[in-house]
């Protein structure tokens, strides 16, 4: 008898456990059904960018072609150069995404430290401000700065590409500042003044050390923006031939064929992303284990 | 001198460079559009833009399709995305925070690059590129948009609560619809404004996803700008400020919202 209410009492244990690893299986699978989703035009992008052809999609055998034209600039099989366009596109995205991310970090941190010690009225006046950038969709944000552009007379090009990039990339470091700054004692920057430091003295050597967290985080989202930005770049660009990757893209797709040296250069890009992405979490495991 | 760092002294001037480029590059920007939306190409007072807008029954039509696109795209990234943050939330996955980045990863290859290869992708199954393709690519492109708020507010929460319900006699469906529904609400809210915004005013992947075949209201402005020439310019503006106000009425409803959402809470 006893025995037999045991075995039930398991029966009905074992069986709602199998309910939940299948449930568990389920709820799984269907993480990966979107990454696969997410992650198949990409794996098309590697994959093709192994062989030679012309268009994505066409696979003409195996070869590491397209990383040697990529890397010499130079196609050997069809004796032409790859397209110059493209590497210079590839250095203004980096150059206007260094020069943005520096200014928006300089700028958006002076301004957070300003904000937080401001009364409650002016703080939510520039706090607004400061969130219209980041709700507006890019193409009002470039569209605005285009019509300015063109209502100051200012020829547009580089120097109007970053102080775009900057706009939209500021805000963004005024957040991850800010709570750096909640979290610091607000009397050691007074202490450093009454010891007779210089405000940029105390900025640099009491303020910044405790701020740099929130620096850095705003630096690197400022120049994952910028990088990725389209829609801003192409109306803030002008037409004297400047390009970053995404204007780039679009105006190669326009006229019909993709360069395919672009398939091995994200490729590239998409591994190193990886790596990084791997070594910081194995580092901050390594870290919540040490404590 | 003295005068001087004693203004650099105290912080809150620390803001005014910044507030000086907000205004130069954001305040007055604004000012422009709706500068240009109500003048003429030689700068006198008209409401033409917006009237040719009302008459184009192609821009007004192109205008409802588009914010149908958009809301539809907002409502299949909610329920795909959804249950995604919530797995990813709750489920005893070994690695959470690898799950979630291995979500944000692919936005590192450039959009239009990925758009193009979805294009490819259904190239090679035959999939015709049309109303299907444009919203499969939307969602595509925007769905890390809504499960990474959503995964965000899911994480915070405070799992006593759910166990409190479980004791207190609630069935897993009614902890769910009475507990972590509502929780969530903040996280569903930027997500839907997320999604919603950019989708509204998209116009690059519409154009590379169905070939030009089908053109989104983001296209419309484009195009004014872009090919229209000098004379266009006003005309787009009109178009912008329309824009511009869809996304004030989104932003002010979903910050009201919001703020009741954790008001609740």
């Amino acid at each position: 008898m006893m025995k037999q209410e045991l075995s039930s009492a398991q029966l009905e244990a074992k069986k709602r456990a199998r309910d939940l690893t299948t449930k568990r299986i389920f709820a799984q699978s269907y993480l990966w059904l979107l990454l696969v989703l997410l992650y198949a035009p990409i794996v098309l992008i590697i994959f093709f960018s192994f062989t030679r052809s012309k268009v994505l999609g066409n696979w003409t055998g195996f070869t590491f072609g397209l990383y040697e034209n990529l890397f010499t600039g130079y196609d050997r099989v069809a004796q032409v150069h790859v397209d110059p366009n493209m590497y210079h596109a590839l250095w203004y995205t980096l150059i206007i995404a260094l020069i943005a991310a520096t200014f928006a970090t300089l700028l958006g941190t002076l301004a957070a430290i300003g904000i937080y010690n401001m009364r409650q009225k002016s703080r939510k006046a520039i706090q607004f401000m400061n969130s219209i950038p980041m709700i507006n969709p890019d193409i009002l944000t470039g569209i605005s700065l285009f019509l300015l552009f063109v209502f100051l007379g200012i020829s547009r090009g580089l120097t109007t590409v970053i102080i775009a990039h900057v706009v939209f990339c500021t805000p963004y470091v005024v957040l991850s500042v800010m709570p750096r700054l909640t979290k610091m004692n607000p009397n050691i920057y007074e202490a450093a003044l009454d010891l007779g430091a210089t405000p940029f003295q105390a900025l640099r050597k009491v303020m910044m050390p405790e701020l740099w967290p929130g620096m850095l985080s705003g630096f690197i989202l400022s120049i994952t923006l910028s990088i990725d930005d389209f829609g801003v770049t192409f109306f803030t660009k002008g037409s004297g031939g400047l390009n970053t990757l995404s204007t780039f893209i679009y105006a190669d797709a326009r006229k019909g064929g993709l360069t395919p040296e672009l398939r091995p250069l994200f490729s590239l890009i998409f591994l190193t992303m990886l790596v990084l992405l791997i070594i910081i979490n194995w580092r901050a495991a390594k870290q919540t284990k040490m404590n | 001198m003295k005068k001087l760092s004693a203004i650099i002294g105290a912080r809150r001037t620390w803001a005014w460079p910044y507030v000086l480029f907000l205004i130069l590059f954001v305040l007055l920007p604004l000012l422009l559009i709706f500068v240009y939306a109500f003048t003429t190409p030689t700068g006198e007072f008209t409401l033409k833009n917006f009237v040719q807008f009302f008459n184009t029954s192609e821009a007004v039509n192109t205008f409802i399709y588009s914010i149908a696109i958009a809301l539809l795209t907002t409502i299949i990234c909610l329920l795909l995305g959804y249950p995604a943050a919530y797995i990813m939330a709750t489920a005893e996955l070994k690695t959470p925070a690898v799950m979630a980045m291995l979500f944000i990863l692919p936005m590192w290859i450039n959009f239009l690059l990925r758009t193009l290869a979805t294009v490819e992708l259904f190239n090679m199954f035959s999939i015709p590129l049309g109303e299907g393709a444009l919203l499969y690519g939307m969602c595509y492109d925007f769905l890390p948009f809504m499960i990474y708020p959503i995964y965000n507010t899911l994480q915070k929460m405070d799992r006593s609560l759910i166990e409190a319900a479980h004791d207190l006699g609630a069935n897993g469906r009614e902890v769910f619809a009475k507990v972590i529904l509502p929780l969530s609400t903040p996280g569903i809210y930027s997500g839907i404004i997320m999604v919603f915004m950019p989708t509204v005013s998209t116009f690059a992947i519409s154009e590379l996803l169905t070939r030009n075949k089908i053109t989104l209201f983001g296209s419309l402005i484009q195009r004014a700008f872009g090919e229209g020439g000098l004379q266009m310019w006003n005309y787009g503006a009109a178009l912008s400020l329309i824009m511009l106000l869809i996304i004030g009425l989104t932003s002010f409803f979903g910050n009201k919202d919001e703020q009741e959402a954790q008001s609740v809470i």
